[in-house]
């Protein structure tokens, strides 16, 4: 073989051009992880704006989720996909790195919530009309199973409480019927139900503990929870703080509680009390109330840090202009703060150094630092609403 | 005194300005404050688009053939029982039948 020096020449001009060209692309994509991002439900504008907590900067924003009006999130555990579900029966993915919206179906009239199953592969919905949970593929929304949830009266009934637990499973609460059921996915074609009839009147939302063996469910029209050991399913549902209220009238409840965002804090379970201006402390081994702290107003979140040394806690309208810091072992409120009109929900960093407050009237999101309570950042958006981290993509029942 | 009195004129005059069946409409600004409020606060359980949630919809066809003075009370005292909750503290029963009227016109943003 001879040489020739041209041909050489442009060889190593195309070389040259050809890593330019690799090195810009890589610039163009921001090569970046998603560990520190996140994303805040623009709940009017059916917007996604995808933040990063590192610098507290907006990424991208996503239109075209539909009604957003209570929309939540789950992440792929890849952390690279968001799935919103909508309050118009939308389930959309969102690919949070490209900032593109790269899937859409609209599998029900009225939902509610959802969740990822363990593996991953599963996503499920809860559903308002037609009530019931449908479960799609990850991976390209098609949908796998439909579980209308039919109560032992034999009427359709509204699903809340949606959670993934350990075993491929779901779980979640049938409101008007009160019930509970196990939804196990094993064979994702042809899910397994297990249900619990007459576990008490209107449970409105559920939560799972984060080990994923305790399944609790909220109450609206009885005072106290039921729960659910799922590693002890054969011992059925059994109430907990039955008459926590004390038989007293209940206050009116002008945004009801979410459980979703609970705190658990060492053996501790911090829960917002129905129609009292209070929040319950509840021992996780024995689930007797061990106290209860006097707050602001009817409690919708009390999230903890997440060293469980704090408990930030926001209110339903009226008093939805505020938020309180509870300092758990002496069960104090070190700080009332007042972020503005109509804070609607909290978010930690994943080690708890800040805290993301979403203020829907004044159109802004603010980010506190835990440590001396002051604001760190702002960030204008519109009519922010829910605000979930990438990190949820690694715990259960979030 | 003669406040009071040019008070009840005025109130005379808008109630007469106004719809059928409604004692006076709020003003410009509460219209818009309350209007705020039904897309966002009742939202939250009955949809922004009055469509439904964890309450019932309140779309044009949802409330054909419920009486105005019920869905007034509704709004006004709760519905004991259920989640609805008594809203009288802020909004008077005028202002919650002026909304029952926008509802029934299938109010959107």
């Amino acid at each position: 073989m001879t040489a020739n020096p041209v041909r050489a020449t442009i060889l190593i001009c195309l070389i040259a051009v050809g890593a330019a060209l690799l090195a810009g692309c890589a610039d163009q994509a921001g090569m970046r992880g998603t560990g520190d991002a996140g994303v805040v439900i623009e709940r009017a504008a059916g917007r996604l704006a995808v933040i990063e907590t590192t610098t507290n900067s907006l990424l991208h924003k996503v239109p075209g989720l539909g009604d957003t009006s209570h929309a939540s999130v789950v992440f792929s555990r890849d952390e690279r996909y968001a799935f919103i579900f909508g309050r118009d029966g939308g389930l959309t993915k969102v690919d949070i790195l490209a900032g593109k919206l790269v899937g859409r179906v609209i599998q029900a009239g009225n939902s509610v919530g959802g969740a990822i199953s363990q593996d991953g592969r599963l996503v499920a919905v809860s559903n308002y009309e037609p009530g019931g949970v449908r479960v799609f593929d990850a991976r390209t929304l098609e949908q796998v199973a439909d579980i209308p949830a039919i109560g032992a009266d034999g009427a359709a009934s509204k699903v809340v409480g949606l959670v993934d637990a350990p075993g491929n499973r779901f779980v979640f609460s049938l409101y008007d019927a009160g019930e509970i059921w196990i939804a196990d996915m094993s064979d994702p074609g042809s899910p397994r139900i297990t249900k619990f009839r007459d576990v008490g009147r209107l449970p409105y939302d559920g939560l799972i503990t984060g080990n994923g063996r305790y399944y609790v469910a909220g109450l609206f029209g009885e005072d106290g929870l039921v729960k659910l050991d799922l590693w002890n399913t054969g011992a059925g549902v059994t109430r907990i703080l039955a008459g926590y209220g004390r038989g007293e009238e209940p206050l009116p409840v002008y945004k009801m509680p979410h459980l979703e965002g609970w705190a658990v804090a060492g053996d501790i379970v911090v829960l917002p009390a129905v129609g009292r201006h209070e929040v319950l402390l509840v021992d996780l081994a024995s689930w007797q109330e061990v106290g209860r702290i006097a707050v602001h107003g009817q409690p919708v979140f009390a999230v903890a840090r997440p060293d469980a040394r704090q408990v930030w806690v926001n209110f339903a309208h009226p008093g939805n202009d505020t938020v309180q810091v509870i300092d758990l072992p002496s069960r104090r409120i070190i700080a009332t703060l007042k972020p503005g009109k109509a804070v609607l929900h909290m978010e930690f960093t994943p080690r708890g150094e800040h805290v993301w407050v979403s203020v829907r009237d004044d159109d802004k999101v603010i980010v506190y630092d835990t440590a001396t309570l002051e604001p760190v950042a702002t960030l204008p958006l519109d009519k922010p609403s829910g605000i979930f981290l990438t990190a949820r993509a690694h715990k259960i029942g979030l | 005194m003669f406040d009071r009195l040019l008070a009840m004129i005025l109130c005379a005059g808008a109630a007469f300005a106004a719809a059928p069946g409604l004692a006076a409409e709020p003003g410009g600004e509460r219209q818009r404050e309350l209007l705020y409020r039904l897309e966002q606060d009742c939202g939250s359980c009955h949809g922004m688009t009055m469509k439904g949630g964890l309450g019932p919809a309140l779309t044009p066809e949802a409330l054909a053939g419920k009486p105005d003075d019920g869905l007034v009370d509704a709004i006004l005292r709760g519905r004991p029982g259920t989640p609805m909750a008594p809203w009288d503290f802020e909004i008077s029963e005028d202002e919650a039948a002026w909304l029952v009227l926008q509802l029934r016109r299938g109010w959107t943003k």
